[in-house]
């Protein structure tokens, strides 16, 4: 011990946390948000020389200004919501599924191509359970060949699910021609704009929500978030997913099936994915494009892995998340700054935010401060 | 059999490999960037991000340069667009690295995160700075554009068919080049690479050895970010001839992750792996099936990426895999 400490300790060291009170873990976030916050404010300042606080003002009057930007911002949060509760289970057993982007759009598509086909032909409900149906279907396709091959030849799940996304992008731009509205014009319009067939009804319960609202998303997403925090936390399922993620070798002695559980697993995921693209088109835009995901596959990777995989944190980060980008998109019309200034924002808070999970699982000790291990 | 002979005519001329070389060129230097990055164990998904960075630096360096003299002269504007865009990069690969590295955050979140970052902040700077010019169109550094498209004298006019195929492109091309089979010889030829490779492998089995780990993975991820962001550069300044498009650089940098992989993390392969992905790539444009057909001939890119990471994971020869502890973060500590 003597001789150890003629030498100088170094300035820093790093020691694990072995647990942390969860007032502490989230006392550091919010004052990640808040470093955050400030920077982006900094940021907009140097750029329009207004007063920041007007910024934020203008941010939170975009996201819950009106009873319509409040149900819009409800409605691209449960969708944010949803992607993160699918791509969750694949994301417990280590498997990184960044194709949730691809997932939705052949959901997205397969919902479309009920609509145009059946919409007039088939009662309301037939037609739903249809819709819901195929776009479970061909979101599952879409995630189980990768799965395929990571079970049988253990290939890079990353690269081959980022790969998928850009040829479900090409399939869609090509469906968007063969379906266009008007020839040349490469879109394919709001489908079914007049029967509105096939379309989630944003009138129910209106004596409570108002005249126009998202309700049936939000309760459906919700029912999703407590059927995903059972399904993770309370199955053997469940917990099979919680093994093979910690140690394929552990799951192996233990007796599970990995294979069958990586691909049990990525159906689930590729599913729920689809079923997003189903809640996207026939409950949000109406119409797919290429643009339909719009990043929030990616996004949705940061905001399961923020949340440690819990369904109910998930819901508090999308809520955040959604609520600063439209909030962002209103400052940046406001103020006259390009429209790609939310991403800017969005990207800063999102470093904030993963950079502080470092302070929540180590302490940093600083040189000449003795503590017991 | 007829339309394949149609097709085969119309690839066989001097403009498709031309037009291959120029979309390659960008995917090569992201490529090279990310195997460098990727060889020290970092497998950095904001490469696409760093990329917009580096090009919008790139025009954020002859915007000021041009606005500020008179009468520009081309080559101090591709020496201002060198430097801002160098430095755009390093700060895309800073911030990478401070998470994944010395925070130890999950790569493919921080890498993910930094592509959302990266690809807004572009956009947003291309945009603004055409608003800031006053002029109504779009920002435009003219002479430094056209000093990139600058060909080799002599070289590039004077040898028919060669000139043409050879040596008709601007200096980033055979910067692009060189630095690919520089990238190679450092890796596999030096004491450096050596070790770089040792890290990406095994760090802990580096660190025992008295590698400096950290350095190690910190200098790799900057300099490989660095070389990514030329990429950008390219398509802004040679490509675009100076100008900026919103997502105009589209999911190149998607591309370039996946040549590494084609390249099997071997830069010089990515050489060629690149004009292939640059023929692949614009492919569909020579298709006579129609408008519709075209889009899913845009796949290719893509299907051929996949089937060469399917066969060498079925494969599975020892040599041509990813680094052994890509993605993974290292502590000291945790051994």
């Amino acid at each position: 011990m003597a001789a150890e400490s003629l030498k100088k300790e170094p300035m820093v060291r790093i020691a694990k946390r072995s647990d942390i009170s969860r007032r502490k873990a989230w006392f550091i976030r919010a004052v990640a948000i808040l470093l955050a916050l400030i920077v982006c404010g900094i940021f907009v300042y140097a750029l329009t020389a207004t007063n920041p606080i007007k910024v934020y003002a203008g941010m939170i009057n975009g996201a819950i200004g009106t009873q319509r930007r409040t149900w819009n911002t409800l409605r691209d949060t449960m969708i944010l919501l949803s992607v993160s509760l699918a791509i969750t289970p694949a994301f417990k057993m280590r498997f990184w599924n960044i194709g949730a982007e691809g997932q939705i759009l052949v959901g997205g598509i397969a919902t479309a191509a009920v609509m145009r086909y059946m919409g007039d032909s088939v009662p309301t409900a037939v037609l739903f359970i249809v819709m819901i149906i195929s776009s479970i279907i061909a979101g599952l396709v879409w995630g189980i060949i990768p799965a395929y091959f990571k079970a049988k030849y253990n290939t890079n799940e990353t690269l081959f699910t980022l790969m998928m996304n850009y040829i479900a992008t090409q399939l869609t731009a090509y469906f968007s021609i063969v379906w266009e509205a008007v020839k040349g014009s490469g879109t394919i319009g709001t489908i079914n704009q007049k029967t509105k067939a096939g379309w989630i009804s944003t009138s129910f319960m209106s004596n409570i929500f108002g005249s126009f609202n998202y309700s049936i998303n939000v309760i459906i997403v919700l029912i999703l978030t407590v059927a995903i925090y059972i399904y993770l936390s309370k199955t053997k399922q469940g917990y099979e997913i919680a093994v093979v993620g910690e140690s394929e070798n552990t799951a192996r002695y233990a007796g599970i099936n990995v294979k069958k559980v990586i691909l049990r697993t990525m159906a689930i995921s590729g599913a729920l994915c689809g079923f997003t693209g189903f809640l996207l088109v026939s409950g949000s835009s109406h119409t797919i494009s290429v643009n339909t995901a719009g990043g929030r596959g990616f996004t949705a990777i940061v905001v399961s892995w923020l949340a440690k995989f819990n369904p109910f944190v998930m819901a508090l980060i999308s809520f955040m998340l959604v609520f600063l980008d439209n909030g962002a998109v209103q400052i940046a019309s406001e103020f006259g700054l390009n429209e790609s200034a939310a991403e800017v924002i969005t990207g800063v808070i999102l470093f904030f935010l993963i950079g502080c999970e470092f302070f929540i699982n180590y302490r940093v000790i600083f040189r000449g401060k003795h503590e017991e291990a | 059999m007829n339309i394949i002979l149609i097709i085969l005519k119309r690839i066989f001329t001097v403009t498709f490999i031309q037009k291959a070389v120029t979309q390659g060129i960008p995917m090569l230097f992201g490529a090279s960037g990310e195997i460098m990055t990727e060889r020290s164990g970092n497998l950095n998904l904001g490469i696409p991000g760093i990329m917009y960075m580096g090009g919008v630096g790139g025009l954020v360096g002859a915007f000021i340069y041009e606005q500020s003299v008179a009468t520009p002269n081309g080559w101090i504007g591709v020496l201002c667009a060198l430097i801002v865009s160098i430095l755009f990069s390093l700060a895309g690969g800073l911030i990478y690295s401070i998470l994944t590295i010395t925070l130890r955050v999950n790569q493919n979140v921080s890498g993910l995160a930094l592509t959302t970052f990266g690809v807004g902040f572009g956009n947003f700077l291309g945009g603004s700075l055409s608003r800031i010019s006053g002029t109504a169109g779009q920002v435009s550094v003219y002479v430094t554009g056209m000093t990139f498209r600058t060909k080799i004298p002599f070289l590039s006019d004077h040898l028919g068919i060669v000139s043409d195929i050879l040596f008709s492109y601007g200096f980033l091309t055979y910067l692009s080049i060189i630095l690919a089979v520089f990238l190679t010889w450092f890796l596999f030829k030096t004491r450096r690479g050596l070790n770089l490779r040792a890290v990406g492998e095994d760090p802990a089995a580096a660190d025992a050895a008295g590698i400096n780990v950290i350095r190690y993975k910190y200098v790799a991820t900057c300099t490989g970010s660095i070389i990514s962001g030329l990429g950008g550069l390219y398509f802004v300044m040679e490509y675009l001839g100076g100008t900026w498009q919103n997502n105009g650089f589209g999911d190149r940098g998607w591309l370039a992750v996946a040549l590494v992989i084609l390249a099997l993390w071997k830069p010089a392969r990515a050489i060629w792996g690149s004009i292939l992905f640059g023929g692949l790539y614009i492919l569909f444009a020579y298709i006579p099936f129609g408008e519709a057909a075209q889009e899913i001939f845009k796949m290719l890119p893509y299907v051929v990426t996949i089937i060469v990471l399917v066969l060498s994971s079925v494969r599975n020869s020892k040599e041509n895999q990813a680094p052994k502890s890509l993605g993974l973060s290292y502590f000291r500590e945790d051994r």
